[in-house]
């Protein structure tokens, strides 16, 4: 969907207009009160769900969390997927012309941010004629976006529901960020950010910091227990600085593959995005007080070995919930899996997820 | 849920419901399965919230419609404010707890009213179990001693006690027998201990 209108963005620069791609699943009902928008973590797109007619292999990201009889069940819901602005995946973003000077944006696509990004979501809503969502979710960067809705547009969603997030990075999170960060910047073919001119790709930087990514998204004991020591196709030690060990080839391989379909720049704009993030920073860094602006009732869920966004972190957010007595459900589920339990399989969690939705569905009807 | 629904389902429950007013904001530490809450918010009004660990029982109460706060509660009520609550249930929970002080002082700081349940452990055929020279094994304490998660054995006379240490004023303390007052001889005919208390008003 085009957008005319200019969007003022939180560093005082403007989209003076833009592309939103977006994807929906399940039918809105009469009132339009069944929607539900699904907010997109650091990779990902509007394609939250399914498979297209024309690309059986290509699976929505959240596919075991989004579609028929699933813990978000779009025979009861309307499921809107959104790619955000400066992303890669068909929205407005850095390799788009910038209308100024014809040129595609690069380094030059303004810095947006989580509030950013909410304020052109609910453009969309407007235009979809959806004045209140039954709920917001996302899980990491999309958690925070689904918390910067409860607070920006607090009458807008009656159910807030944040997975695996954060009310701000640590330092350790922002320096991982710019170690990635770092890898694009220095990678001779990177150009200040245009290298779309120069036919190239920083494929080095982003592989680099894709797989120093992939590392705090895995708890140790699951890479222990997925690679441990073994060694890739060999008997012994090669006694050079190839490939010997199994996560080695593993890490090598994501962070090629992703060099291959992601943008350079999207990648440094949105770990900026979330190294702003800190809705309490208005407020001298009280989150209760931040918080007393929302009205929606919360669902959070947090994974014990996620030593990215771990449990802590989303205590904080509880614990400020629970100062403004909102109405707040909190599961710490027991997985193995790091920060990317989130995106994956387990029990425990999807039958918490479906029980909530199951509530908000009973609320509505 | 109504007082039917509960009464039958849980008559030690229905009794202490009484001692919860009308709208007032419930903590209930241990919550379980959450069948208190539930009733406290359909039928009285209440809001608020329940701990629990274990993971299905999170899960029952969110299905129920209550707030459920997946937390260990040996770490402490840190998540929640001074005088928060109106009234703080713990309720056949604190025999559980491997630090009941700190957790009994917890409750104290941040509810300004507390309920507390735990099957007295001087019940007479727990008496005469251990005078039989066995660990007692009854209907309120149907575990062996090598699997029981009952770390902490008390009586109505001992946590009298405690309560009175660490700040408490007890309001009222009953025995309950098959959901009933036990009003004679109560710490040797009651099973489950229930104690309504408040904080001591400072001197």
């Amino acid at each position: 969907m085009h957008f005319a209108e200019p969007l003022q963005l939180q560093s005082g620069a403007q989209l003076r207009d833009y592309m939103l791609m977006y994807e929906t699943y399940g039918t809105l009902n009469a009132d339009k009160s069944n929607a539900v928008l699904v907010c997109h973590a650091l990779n990902a797109s509007h394609h939250v769900a399914g498979v297209y007619a024309d690309q059986p292999k290509n699976v929505g990201w959240w596919d075991n969390m989004v579609g028929p009889g699933k813990p978000l069940d779009t025979d009861r819901f309307f499921v809107i997927g959104v790619n955000n602005l400066g992303s890669c995946f068909g929205s407005t973003g850095p390799m788009h012309n910038n209308p100024a000077t014809g040129k595609p944006y690069g380094a030059a696509f303004p810095v947006v941010t989580v509030e950013d990004w909410v304020a052109a979501q609910a453009r969309l809503a407007d235009q979809l004629g959806i004045a209140q969502f039954a709920a917001v979710m996302g899980g990491s960067l999309g958690g925070m976006q689904a918390l910067a809705w409860s607070i920006m547009y607090p009458d807008r969603l009656r159910h807030c529901v944040v997975i695996a997030s954060t009310p701000k990075l640590s330092a350790q999170n922002i320096a991982f960020n710019d170690v990635a960060r770092t890898a694009i910047l220095t990678d001779p073919d990177y150009h200040g950010g245009d290298f779309y001119e120069h036919g190239v790709v920083p494929r080095n930087g982003l592989k680099v910091a894709r797989m120093i990514g992939h590392i705090t998204y895995l708890s140790d004991d699951d890479m222990a227990e997925k690679f441990g020591r073994k060694l890739r196709g060999v008997e012994d030690y090669k006694f050079g600085f190839g490939v010997d060990f199994e996560i080695e080839s593993y890490l090598r391989y994501q962070g090629d593959k992703f060099s291959e379909y992601f943008d350079a720049n999207t990648y440094l704009l949105i770990t900026k995005a979330l190294d702003y993030f800190d809705p309490a920073r208005r407020h001298g860094g009280d989150l209760a007080k931040t918080l007393a602006a929302t009205k929606a009732k919360f669902f959070l869920a947090s994974f014990t070995t996620d030593w990215r966004f771990s449990p802590e972190r989303s205590r904080e957010i509880v614990q400020a919930l629970i100062s403004n007595r909102r109405e707040v459900t909190y599961a710490e589920i027991d997985a193995p899996h790091g920060h990317d339990a989130f995106l994956l399989e387990d029990e425990r969690y999807m039958n918490m997820v479906r029980a909530y939705y199951e509530r908000v569905w009973k609320e509505q009807a | 849920m109504t007082f039917d629904d509960l009464s039958s389902a849980r008559p030690d429950l229905a009794f202490i419901a009484h001692w919860v007013g009308k709208d007032a904001h419930v903590l209930d530490v241990g919550c379980g399965d959450g069948v208190m809450m539930d009733y406290l918010q359909s039928d009285k009004r209440c809001s608020g919230y329940g701990i629990e660990i274990a993971d299905d029982k999170v899960l029952e109460s969110t299905k129920r419609g209550v707030q459920v706060i997946q937390h260990d509660m040996e770490n402490g009520l840190s998540l929640f404010g001074d005088n928060s609550f109106d009234t703080v249930l713990c309720l056949s929970s604190l025999q559980m707890m491997k630090h009941v002080e700190p957790l009994l002082r917890d409750i104290v700081r941040v509810g300004k009213e507390a309920i507390v349940s735990f099957p007295n452990f001087a019940y007479w055929p727990h008496r005469v179990a251990l005078l039989k020279g066995r660990m007692p094994v009854s209907e309120s304490l149907p575990y062996e001693w090598y699997d029981t998660p009952n770390v902490r054995c008390a009586t109505i006379s001992d946590f009298r006690e405690l309560a009175e240490e660490v700040g408490l004023e007890v309001m009222e303390c009953v025995a309950l027998a098959e959901g009933k007052i036990v009003t004679v001889l109560p710490n040797l005919r009651g099973e489950l201990a229930v104690f309504r208390l408040r904080k001591k008003a400072a001197h």
